[in-house]
């Protein structure tokens, strides 16, 4: 039988504050999941510590939500123990990009088959609005005593020198392109990353739902606003990598494209290469029964408790008396 | 400190050198000669935080009886380099040799420049006391053969130069790094011990490398043949010993890998830490695994993290999946793991951190031995949650406490620490075979798929012993949630306060089942006269030195029992009360300052200890010190705290 979105949803009461861009990005999640029509019990979803992560609770498959800024090295952790569980990372920006930064750039030089999904809001929201690292430089949101005083930093631009082999952009209120965005990094061969831009209501009154809706940009034409985002698809922008020669300057292509801010927001699909070996491959090298016989999946001892695993190799480099018919 | 003569049999080696110089490789070869003549080898490592130039020893303790401990004595000291003679020559004892490069000879002393100012001054006291003052290392030699100390300086360049000539190599440059093997040679040549065992050493430790096992084999005998020529006999003969018995010879680093695959770990993470790292490595080395089952290979996975907030986390993320997965570190990376410590707590992860301590506070010594973190395992973390810490005392306890550790991790789902420090870690010892019989695996709650089919699962259901079943993340047909807040039992948020209340108390009633279910000959040994009145106390790698040093005073009448505590957490309070009430003299033994097992021990018993002995020199406990600190109590002559300082 089909699973259906109501099978994806949990009881647990939604405590986002009215407005808040999550809801946006847990539908895109529940959609994502009823598409790809994934067991939920194949499906884990870790998150940080922030409102971001609220969600494994609201999605009903396992849900494991961790530390500040420490989603990637739990659903490294697992990934690598259970190569078959289809692991989804939530993060912030604050979670992902400031106290977490050094697991976001070294998980990237991994490129392990799982999706990243980095909630974007510019602020701090549960700790009441302070300034988050993509923040851009001057502005003051609401909460913040004086403008901010540090650069904000880009996420897409990170994601490309760390080597992510997805990277793309969604908007919390596009949810049905976000959804394609999810569905496109979960079947992507490799480390999707998915930077969702989303309003907070409460504390990032700059970057408002109104402010992506580009209501201040009126055409003088048609006097209606301009919304600053759109989608790269729809202006003809390909970032997949198909041959090995088209890596650097698509490569190129995306960092220049992830410059686009301010009138201009571009969401989709900035990188894609999945000729890059997974993980997954990297290890299988080295350990051929890797994938038919994860860490997850192996048999340790036998049912009275016996260990079977022989260490009997190592033992024999090591022994230097009592061999066998031969006395010291 | 006064030198105490040891038995006779044994023999004591040391060689010393620059990083760098093959000190490490040379001891390896010579310990492993030795445990092939059936001799027991205890070899002990130091060494600066330095790649290159600075100096390093192995000191290495032969005898034909089991030996777990170092000794102050040294009865050959093999220099590679000026500094090592300058460094080490008070300790040869008369009789003794000091095998040296004939070029170091005319080195002046003054000019030795990685001797730091502390060392100065304690040699120009040296001097000064003996009333000599030596130019150059060849004056300082002769004031040693006045002790009755023999030097024997060996030109290496022209024996480097005979073996190039030998093999037909026109570089010596390219040879150079045989210099220690040369030194090797002379060394056995000296104690006319049989070459063979040497030439076998020298294959296995460069196992496969035909060409470099010929040329070392072929310096060895240079040398071997050059000692004997030149020197004779230098009045002991190192005689092996016929033995059955099978015997392994290693370190501490590889016995607790080797505990941890037997023991099932399949995940291992780390950042990379001295002295915890080499541990790692060597289970990246062996991660293809033979194994006795159906399945035809197994595996584990070594993860190098970015740094040990990563590698603690991954290893709880691989331990939610059902596999065993582990971490290892030193003082600094556990410091940085703390707030994953307490996550695991919080979700009531079964994951095990080998903590190999070492000299802090901050960077501290980092390549020096310490002893001062049992409170800090202890109390780890925000808020109050159940782990277990297991304290091993030698290498044999390492291995099996290594595979034990994951087996408590799983049965009262929580973290489990192995303590253990540096001076086992880099210690080689030659010990009885493993007896893989020993190690039981128990998964304790741990379901399989068809063993839950149809029930409802909730994660952290309340129960009498605080512990609840538990599925691996991906098993079919549930789903269950994790977070690091106070949760519910189903796992999710939850900050009611009757919920918070019985929650932490579920979880920290596991800490009283564990106390409850392991039996005591899991959590402490028991040595000496059960009768006696004197109890001394410790934990970690004093083990070997109070042991031995108790035996001694044994032989001297003097009635003792030795109380090895094996886990300070839950500590096994009401036995340690027991056996501390007999006791007129309780002495408590450990490597810091503040005396912290004695403190726990206090706290939790209300029995304070009479006397301490102590060390934080960043050098593990010697036998000698350890019997003279003991015995001064046993006269009593000793004040309440002794503090032992020996050790270069």
């Amino acid at each position: 039988m089909a699973l259906k979105l109501a099978d994806y949803r949990t009881p647990v009461f939604v405590d986002w504050c009215p407005g808040c861009g999550n809801f946006g990005i847990v539908s895109a999640v529940h959609m994502a999941l009823v598409d790809l029509q994934l067991p939920r019990s194949k499906v884990v979803i870790f998150s940080g510590v922030g409102c971001h992560s609220k969600l494994p609770h609201f999605v009903n498959t396992y849900g494991v939500e961790t530390l500040h800024g420490r989603t990637l090295p739990f659903a490294v952790g697992a990934k690598l123990a259970n190569p078959n569980l289809e692991v989804i990372a939530v993060m912030g920006d604050g979670d992902g990009l400031g106290i977490g930064a050094g697991h976001f750039v070294n998980t990237g030089r991994r490129n392990i088959d799982m999706t990243v999904l980095i909630h974007d809001n510019g602020v701090y929201g549960l700790t009441k609005g302070q300034a988050s690292p993509t923040l851009r430089l001057g502005l003051r949101t609401k909460a913040l005593p004086k403008p901010n005083i540090n650069e904000g930093i880009n996420p897409i631009a990170m994601a490309l020198a760390a080597g992510y082999t997805f990277i793309a952009r969604g908007y919390s209120f596009e949810t049905r392109h976000l959804k394609e965005m999810i569905k496109a990094g979960i079947s992507h061969k490799g480390l999707a990353v998915i930077i969702v831009q989303q309003p907070c209501p409460t504390y990032n009154d700059i970057n408002t739902k109104e402010w992506y809706g580009g209501e201040d940009l009126i055409d003088p034409e048609t006097s209606k606003p301009i919304p600053r985002v759109y989608k790269l698809e729809e202006v003809g922008y390909d970032g997949v990598v198909r041959k090995p020669e088209e890596a650097f300057p698509k490569l190129v292509a995306a960092l220049t494209k992830a410059q686009e801010w301010g009138d201009k927001i571009p969401i989709g699909v900035f990188y894609q290469n999945e000729l890059v070996p997974t993980y997954q491959d990297r290890i299988s090298m080295r350990i051929p029964s890797y994938l038919k016989n994860p860490p997850a999946k192996q048999v340790i001892s036998d049912p009275k408790g016996k260990p079977v695993t022989s260490i009997k190799k190592m033992l024999t480099e090591l022994q230097v008396t009592g061999f066998e018919g031969n006395s010291a | 400190m006064v030198m105490v003569r040891m038995i006779d049999e044994e023999f004591v080696w040391m060689a010393g050198g620059p990083q760098g110089s093959g000190v490490d490789s040379a001891a390896n070869i010579f310990g492993r000669a030795c445990c092939y003549g059936g001799l027991h080898i205890y070899g002990k490592r130091e060494y600066h935080s330095n790649i290159k130039g600075l100096h390093s020893y192995f000191h290495i303790r032969v005898s034909p009886k089991e030996v777990r401990s170092d000794v102050e004595r040294v009865d050959m000291l093999c220099a590679f380099d000026a500094e090592s003679v300058v460094r080490h020559i008070w300790e040869v004892i008369p009789r003794g040799g000091i095998v040296c490069d004939t070029e170091a000879l005319r080195t002046r002393i003054a000019d030795i420049s990685t001797l730091p100012p502390s060392f100065w001054n304690e040699f120009k006291k040296k001097l000064n006391e003996k009333g000599i003052k030596p130019e150059t290392v060849g004056d300082l030699l002769k004031e040693a053969e006045k002790d009755n100390v023999h030097v024997y300086p060996v030109p290496y360049l022209d024996l480097l130069r005979d073996v190039a000539q030998k093999i037909g190599e026109e570089k010596l440059s390219r040879l150079m790094r045989m210099l220690n093997v040369l030194a090797l040679g002379v060394s056995f040549g000296l104690i006319d011990y049989d070459r063979t065992f040497v030439e076998r050493a020298i294959g296995d430790t460069f196992r496969g490398r035909h060409k470099i096992i010929e040329t070392n084999l072929l310096a060895l005998r240079v040398a071997y043949d050059y000692a004997k020529g030149k020197f004779g006999f230098f009045g002991y003969k190192l005689q092996t010993v016929q033995t059955e018995e099978r015997r392994i010879f290693l370190s501490g680093n590889q016995a607790v890998a080797l505990g941890k695959l037997v023991g099932g770990c399949r995940v291992q993470t780390y950042y990379p830490i001295t002295p915890a790292a080499d541990e790692s490595e060597y289970l990246e080395e062996n991660e293809i695994l033979e194994t006795l089952s159906e399945q035809s290979e197994g595996s584990i996975v070594v993860m190098q993290t970015e740094d040990e907030i990563a590698a603690i986390n991954m290893a709880s993320g691989a331990a939610l999946t059902g596999a065993r997965a582990a971490t290892s570190t030193s003082g600094p990376g556990f410091s940085l793991m703390v707030e994953g410590l307490g996550w695991a707590g919080n979700n009531e992860v079964p994951v095990v951190i080998t903590y190999y301590q070492r000299a802090g506070p901050g960077t501290g010594m980092a390549t020096r031995h310490g002893q001062s973190d049992l409170r800090f395992v202890t109390h780890a973390a925000h808020g109050e949650f159940p782990r277990i810490v297991l304290c091993s005392g030698d290498i044999e306890e390492c291995f099996y406490d290594a595979a034990l550790a994951f087996s408590y991790a799983e049965r009262y789902q929580l973290p489990v620490i192995l303590l253990i420090d540096k001076a086992m870690a880099n210690s080689n010892k030659s010990c009885r075979m493993f007896d893989l019989a020993r190690v039981k695996i128990e998964r304790g709650q741990l379901l399989s798929e068809a063993e839950f089919k149809g029930k409802e699962y909730r994660r952290f259901e309340f129960t009498e012993s605080g512990i609840s079943w538990r599925l691996p993340l991906g098993t079919p047909d549930v789903v269950s949630w994790n977070t690091g807040y106070e949760h519910s039992d189903l796992g999710h948020i939850n900050e009611e306060p009757i919920n918070r209340t019985l929650m932490v108390d579920k979880r920290m009633r596991k800490l009283e089942t564990a106390d409850r279910e392991i039996p005591l000959e899991e959590r402490v040994n028991f040595f000496g006269d059960a009768d006696a009145t004197t109890t001394i106390v410790s934990w970690g790698s004093p083990k070997g030195a109070v042991l031995e040093a108790m035996e001694r005073l044994r032989q001297e009448g003097y009635k003792i029992n030795f109380l090895q505590v094996r886990m300070p957490h839950p500590l096994p309070k009401a036995h340690i009360a027991e056996i501390l009430s007999k006791a007129q003299k309780k002495i408590m033994v450990e490597g810091n300052y503040m005396g912290q097992l004695a403190g726990i021990i206090r706290e939790q018993t209300g029995i304070a200890m009479d006397y301490l002995v102590l060390k934080w020199s960043g050098r593990p406990m010697y036998l000698g010190e350890v019997y003279e600190a003991l015995k001064l109590i046993m006269q009593d002559k000793a004040p309440r705290r002794q503090v032992l300082t020996h050790g270069a």
